[in-house]
């Protein structure tokens, strides 16, 4: 895909991710105020208030943001279950409410800080004065010192602005679409050019409604009320311009879910294409951790997606011996059924397993073919895995049945790791193998002999409430058994090399076609 | 002393925690269209005897009363509204303009827009500003005696018949000082007015006062008339207080002979 086509699709995105994004920052940002001035105008009269308040606002302050918007996953889903138990009533955990609760916290310490900073900063005189001509303590408050307050104010609202627009961006990974989509999406499939549209949008964004915000500023402190309601005007067309898109456009009946790689976009633009010429509309909700896109799919959020099945294995069914391919098949098809209702379609043809993964010259020069070859040398090597690898229980069993003890052990990035084995920085990494830069980097796949990594088949999941959809299940049945390994690594090269997912995919199609 | 006391403190105390009183059992009348003044160095009490008096402080012991009602059961809040307040250092509010301040206490007690409005231009030609030049200026764009001028229109606005001022002049250069002296003295009597006046110079107390009262460390040291303070004082402190004008006004008539 040349430059103007990816410039093209990344427009074609913008209004629904810029919605997304508006949508989830603006609000967080309404509450935030909602919450905050009335808290910090309390805390004038109350110092322990105060201390409080200023503590607590700071701590959350040093919760990276990304951090806070995962952890309002789990508490939400906690509640939502709770609720569903003693009412009746479930509500949705994922992307827009965890989003916005995070969000709020995150806009809080700028605004209280410097309304109590403005406030406290009024010369006694004045508050004295205020109260000598007749003013109640509320008068004061709002006729006086708020209005002399008000430049300190509005410069921790145009802050708060600021972090919650940026920090908006990381709400993609707990299923709000936002501009950080690009930004995921770019990563994952090495998309410079969404990255950077990211990155800019949210800026733009960022910087317009600080602008608009700095309008009504000075229109306040200038007394020109049309300034004000221009300011506030343009924040209204922008929220008003930004949902519309949403509004108008006629909800796609199913909704696909992606976790956070190239495979997963490639094989959800696939699953949307046989959806959509089977008549069936659909949207995709990209980017999901992998423990929340289970629940996702559990609770009805979203209606399809493809797992792994040693995933399911060991996270969900919490089982650590290993079995035959179709025996986790056949097992794990009867659990799901029984525990939660998800019906698991049938697997694509293909693993993804995760293996240990050298350069090839670097193997011969040290004689390592296997686990066990490498077992021998680990203590004076270094190993590279995702973000879960090393907490997931292949690992554990990996060291036990081989004994493997490493110098180094580091997470990355995975897009980062068969670049950081081909260049040396990494002597091992645990990759997938499925991933078409195996054979791109001409990396070497070490042998697992004693068969102790579970089978990772590519497995179409549904959600329970589309259980007896055949509409659904007929348009995934072309899917079921044909996507063998290498023509996967194929196409998630295609995916990592500048093609679009979408693209890839219908390559991707086309070869499944051929094999008929 | 034939009329009711208009301002009234009986055995009136202040003290904050254990320390030395800042007002030791003081009792004052003041009587209708009296102009007092309350002379006495920093830390004397004065400005805790006035901020008594429209309960911007509460005392710790006595009772003060005005218009013969015990302030302590009056709303504060109207209490101020109906008393005049001229602040030390000007007072007046930043982001309002002058006819915006000079307003304010109207505004608290509802009157409407078109009676606002003539008040405000009243008050701007009484104490002598322009209204088409100063009407909609800010405060910071006002000269310091201007904005006395303002501080003294916005005190009047309401109409009260109290007025309590602290220092009203004290930052002033001497020639507005004068002015702003003479023309206040006037409105007081032609308004009919009850003025109490803080200040610690005794020369701007004698010129404008009908009685002047003098504090130190909490106590009133001597209390009377301009004439009777200057030629019959009974106290070292307020004899060495008459003594500086005195010697001022002798040396500028040694000046004039030559």
């Amino acid at each position: 895909m040349n430059a103007t086509a990816v410039i093209a699709e990344a427009f074609a995105r913008l209004p629904a991710y810029l919605g997304g994004h508006v949508a989830v920052s603006l609000t967080a940002l309404l509450i935030g105020l909602a919450i905050s001035l009335p808290l910090a105008i309390a805390s004038l009269r109350s110092p322990a208030l105060r201390s409080v308040l200023l503590g607590v606002a700071s701590i959350v302050q040093t919760v990276p943001s990304l951090a806070l918007l995962a952890l309002f996953y789990p508490l939400l889903l906690g509640v939502a279950m709770l609720t569903e138990r003693s009412f009746g009533a479930s509500f949705s955990a994922l992307g827009f409410l965890p989003s916005v609760l995070a969000l709020t916290l995150y806009s809080m310490l700028p605004v209280i800080r410097n309304t109590i900073a403005g406030l406290d900063g009024i010369a006694p005189a004045i508050k004295e004065a205020a109260q000598g001509v007749g003013m109640t303590p509320r008068q004061a408050l709002v006729m006086v010192e708020l209005p002399l307050a008000l430049p300190v104010i509005m410069a921790g609202i145009r802050t708060a602005a600021i972090w919650v627009i940026g920090g908006a961006t990381l709400s993609t990974p707990i299923g709000q679409t936002s501009l950080g989509n690009y930004i995921f999406t770019g990563l994952q499939t090495q998309n410079w050019v969404f990255v950077l549209f990211g990155c800019a949008a949210a800026a733009i964004f960022a910087l317009v409604v600080d602008q608009l915000l700095a309008l009504m500023e000075s229109g306040l402190t200038r007394r020109k009320r049309g300034w004000v309601m221009g300011g506030a005007m343009g924040l209204v067309l922008i929220t008003a311009a930004s949902l519309a898109p949403g509004i108008s456009q006629p909800r796609a009946s199913y909704v696909i879910g992606t976790k956070p790689f190239a495979e997963q976009y490639v094989l959800a633009a696939l699953i949307a294409q046989r959806l959509g010429d089977n008549g069936l509309s659909a949207t995709t909700r990209e980017g999901l951790g992998s423990a929340v896109i289970f629940d996702a799919l559990r609770s009805g959020e979203i209606d399809v997606y493809v797992d792994y099945s040693g995933t399911i294995w060991a996270n969900q069914m919490k089982r650590n011996d290993v079995k035959p391919r179709g025996e986790v098949l056949s097992e794990m098809k009867d659990w799901l059924k029984r525990q939660s209702g998800i019906v698991l379609a049938g697997g694509l043809g293909f693993e993804n397993a995760y293996a240990l993964i050298m350069r090839p010259d670097r193997a011969q020069s040290l004689g390592i073919r296997t686990l066990a070859d490498l077992a021998r040398h680990a203590p004076s090597l270094s190993i590279a895995g995702d973000y879960e690898f090393f907490g997931r229980p292949e690992w554990q069993l990996l060291r036990q049945a081989y004994g493997l003890s490493f110098r180094e052990q580091r997470t990355m990035q995975p897009e980062f790791m068969y670049a950081a084995a081909a260049s040396g920085e990494a002597d091992v990494i645990a990759g997938y193998t499925s991933d078409g830069r195996i054979v791109q980097n001409k990396l070497t796949v070490l042998d697992d002999t004693k068969h102790v990594i579970p089978p990772y088949d590519a497995v179409l999941l549904v959600s329970p409430r589309r259980a007896n959809d055949e509409a659904l299940l007929a348009a995934l049945a072309p899917l079921i058994g044909s996507v063998d390994v290498s023509t996967m690594r194929e196409a998630n090269l295609r995916a990592s090399n500048g093609a679009s997912p979408a693209e890839a995919a219908r390559w991707l199609w086309s070869e499944i076609q051929k094999k008929r | 002393m034939s009329p009711a006391a208009v301002i009234d403190f009986e055995n009136v105390a202040k003290h904050y925690g254990e320390g030395a009183p800042v007002l030791d059992s003081v009792s004052l009348a003041i009587h209708e269209r009296e102009f007092l003044a309350v002379v006495g160095p920093s830390g004397s009490g004065k400005s805790t005897l006035l901020r008594l008096i429209n309960r911007l402080i509460e005392p710790s012991s006595g009772t003060v009363r005005v218009n013969g009602e015990d302030v302590q059961r009056t709303d504060a809040v109207l209490l101020r509204r109906r008393i005049g307040y001229v602040f030390q250092g000007v007072g007046l509010f930043p982001h309002m303009t002058v006819a915006e301040n000079i307003a304010i206490t109207p505004k608290l007690l509802g009157w409407d827009e078109a009676r606002m409005a003539a008040r405000v231009d009243e008050l701007i030609k009484l104490v002598r500003l322009d209204v088409t030049k100063h009407r909609e200026r800010l405060p910071a764009k006002l000269s310091g005696g201007e904005g006395q001028r303002v501080g003294v229109a916005r005190a009047l606005a309401a109409e009260p018949k109290i007025m309590l001022m602290d220092e009203p002049f004290g930052a002033l250069d001497p020639l507005t000082r004068d002015a702003l002296g003479e023309d206040y003295r006037r409105l007081h009597g032609e308004l009919g007015l009850t003025t109490v006046m803080v200040t610690h110079d005794m020369l701007e107390a004698m010129l404008l006062a009908d009685r002047i009262v003098v504090m130190r460390s909490g106590r009133i040291i001597a209390d009377g008339t301009p004439d009777a303070l200057l030629n019959g004082a009974q106290n070292d402190y307020v004899r060495e207080l008459m003594a500086a004008p005195r010697r001022q006004a002798e040396r500028l008539r040694a000046l004039e002979r030559r």
